[in-house]
């Protein structure tokens, strides 16, 4: 069953001023649970919209959100559990640190949930176990870490509240390679110890590649395509039209299937790619 | 919320307002902020009034902005009218609900709280439309130049100006950022809208640390970047946009002279001496 599903959403921003946008229109999707789906589409398409409505922060003007089979706005009581049910990690989350200790930060979404001194050092220590925070860090001021343990703290907030549905706006935005790999390596033990939804917004088509099982593709407010990594990725030139690029490794392989190499369409990544070529070419030679 | 802050916005135009010198904007309405405090009588106000109101339709900004703009001062007016009518007590009582008290209601308590009202809602109505139909930049410059005679006083009026430039500039962003860190709080459980005062007083510590370090943060960030481009005050440096003043301008100091003298003329000037020719007949 699916744990959050959206029907029809639409909104807009600043209505009756010249700067008035169409932000969302009808949008609609399900996401299972245990699954990670990636959100695509490049800046001003809507995602960021669309993720604050998924945890009630944003009202659409039209449309509902469910989780679990039920309207999140049902009632207030609901809407307030959302929060801590569907956790949101913002691009950037390291901006929002402000306690004094590590520890502290982590324990703020728990403590909001009214949750026991006990379960809060538990889901402390459990969160900064996933990120691979050191505990010798926790009794430190987060604002003397380093720009990647901020990140890791941050996001150790958010997986604290132990969400059923995590959702990641630009994680590995401004990290190099090793930090992007150390962060999904994250998101993955944190889904196989919960077995929550993850829901990822990015504009990598490599990260949505390699992380998720389904990949939603956000055109200027609307949902342009939704399916499977090697269903998008057929799409290749109306990607194109709206200015998304398939990885490049993916291309290579279009390409040659194109001049006539029996080669598999499904890579993504340009370790496999040169394993299928290789393998290919031995293929040839026998 | 915060989004919705219209006043010290630029909306983008090329009405004739929005064509108009910035110095001259600056100085018509500082005229008419003054006109709007010499003003004794509804008739004037009125007038002051009615110029606001051509003024916004001239400027082709939409209403609801203007009124959106209004909406945030609605407390203030009401709160001004409120203190008139309880602490005006000249005039005829009108209601007095305990006779023991010293309050009263009187008919000049409540005339003074409407005059009150209506001159700030012009003063509003006509003092957002500077920002509303001048850039930010548009406007630190004419501030620059109006305040250059301040530099014989040894006054760093380029540096003022700057300063105020960068502030202007940093508003739309902190205001962006702010709403990112409420929302992000919010994720997290927060809850910045019940409990007691006390309770909503350390709530907003999540917001506004988060705030500030970011200010700081942002404050370096652009003084390097300043550095980089070798900007070291006003030695040495040239305008690429020079202000001239156009038939335009002196078309809108005309109109802003003439709306003075007729306030001027009907607040204080008795009225038996204007219509002197009804009375001879």
């Amino acid at each position: 069953m699916a744990i959050i599903e959206t029907r029809r959403l639409s909104f807009g921003y600043s209505h009756g001023t010249p700067f008035e946008i169409t932000a969302l229109d009808d949008v609609s999707f399900t996401v299972e649970k245990g699954e990670t789906v990636a959100v695509i589409g490049h800046t001003g398409s809507g995602k960021s919209t669309l993720m604050q409505m998924l945890n009630g922060l944003l009202t659409p003007e039209s449309g509902a959100v469910l989780l679990d089979g039920k309207d999140i706005r049902s009632d207030k009581a609901f809407t307030r559990s959302v929060r801590f049910r569907v956790g949101l990690c913002f691009q950037y989350p390291e901006y929002q640190l402000f306690e004094e200790t590590c520890y502290k930060d982590i324990a703020f979404g728990p403590k909001n949930m009214g949750l026991g001194e006990e379960e809060i050092r538990r889901r402390v220590t459990e969160a900064a176990a996933i990120v691979g925070l050191p505990e010798a860090l926790l009794q430190r001021s987060p604002f003397e870490l380093s720009g990647g343990q901020k990140r890791r703290c941050a996001i150790a907030g958010v997986i604290a509240m132990r969400p059923e549905v995590l959702i990641l706006d630009e994680p590995t935005a401004g990290l190099d390679p090793r930090g992007r790999d150390d962060i999904f390596g994250m998101i993955r033990s944190y889904q196989q110890a919960t077995e929550a939804a993850v829901i990822i917004v990015t504009h990598s088509m490599e990260d949505a590649a390699m992380l998720a099982d389904r990949i939603l593709v956000m055109n200027r407010g609307k949902l342009a395509f939704n399916g499977t990594v090697s269903e998008i990725f057929r799409h290749a030139e109306e990607l194109e039209a709206i200015g998304l690029n398939i990885p490049a490794s993916t291309k290579l392989i279009a390409d040659l299937r194109r001049a006539g190499c029996e080669l598999s369409p499904d890579v993504y990544t340009a370790q496999a790619a040169a394993d299928e070529i290789e393998a290919y070419l031995r293929r040839k030679t026998v | 919320m915060i989004r919705d802050i219209t006043i010290g916005q630029y909306f983008p135009g090329n009405s004739f307002l929005h064509l108009l010198d910035p110095r001259a904007k600056i100085l018509i309405t500082l005229f008419y902020i003054v006109t709007l405090f010499l003003c004794k009588n509804f008739f004037s106000l009125f007038l002051l009034l009615a110029v606001a109101i051509l003024s916004v339709l001239i400027s082709r900004i939409s209403f609801r902005v203007i009124l959106k703009g209004l909406r945030m001062i609605l407390l203030i007016i009401l709160f001004t009218a409120a203190l008139q009518i309880f602490y005006n007590s000249k005039g005829t009582v009108l209601w007095k609900p305990v006779p023991a008290w010293k309050f009263a209601v009187t008919d000049q308590g409540i005339f003074s709280a409407v005059f009150l009202s209506i001159r700030i809602v012009a003063l509003i109505l006509f003092s957002s439309l500077l920002t509303y139909t001048t850039s930010p930049t548009q406007l630190t410059d004419a501030i620059e130049r109006l305040l250059s005679p301040l530099k014989l006083l040894r006054v760093n009026v380029h540096a003022l100006s700057m300063m105020m430039t960068i502030a202007l500039r940093f508003i739309p962003t902190l205001i962006e950022e702010l709403n990112i860190i409420i929302s992000a709080q919010k994720s997290r459980g927060a809850d910045l809208d019940s409990g007691s005062l006390l309770k909503r007083a350390k709530a907003l510590v999540p917001i506004f640390v988060p705030l500030f370090v970011s200010a700081f943060r942002r404050a370096y960030e652009l003084a390097f970047a300043m550095d980089c481009r070798c900007y070291n005050g006003e030695k040495g440096r040239t305008r690429m946009k020079i202000m001239k003043l156009g038939p335009r301008d002196y078309v809108g100091f005309a109109a802003s002279a003439i709306l003075t003298a007729a306030v001027v003329v009907t607040s204080y000037v008795p009225l038996s001496s204007i219509f002197i020719f009804e009375s001879v007949i």
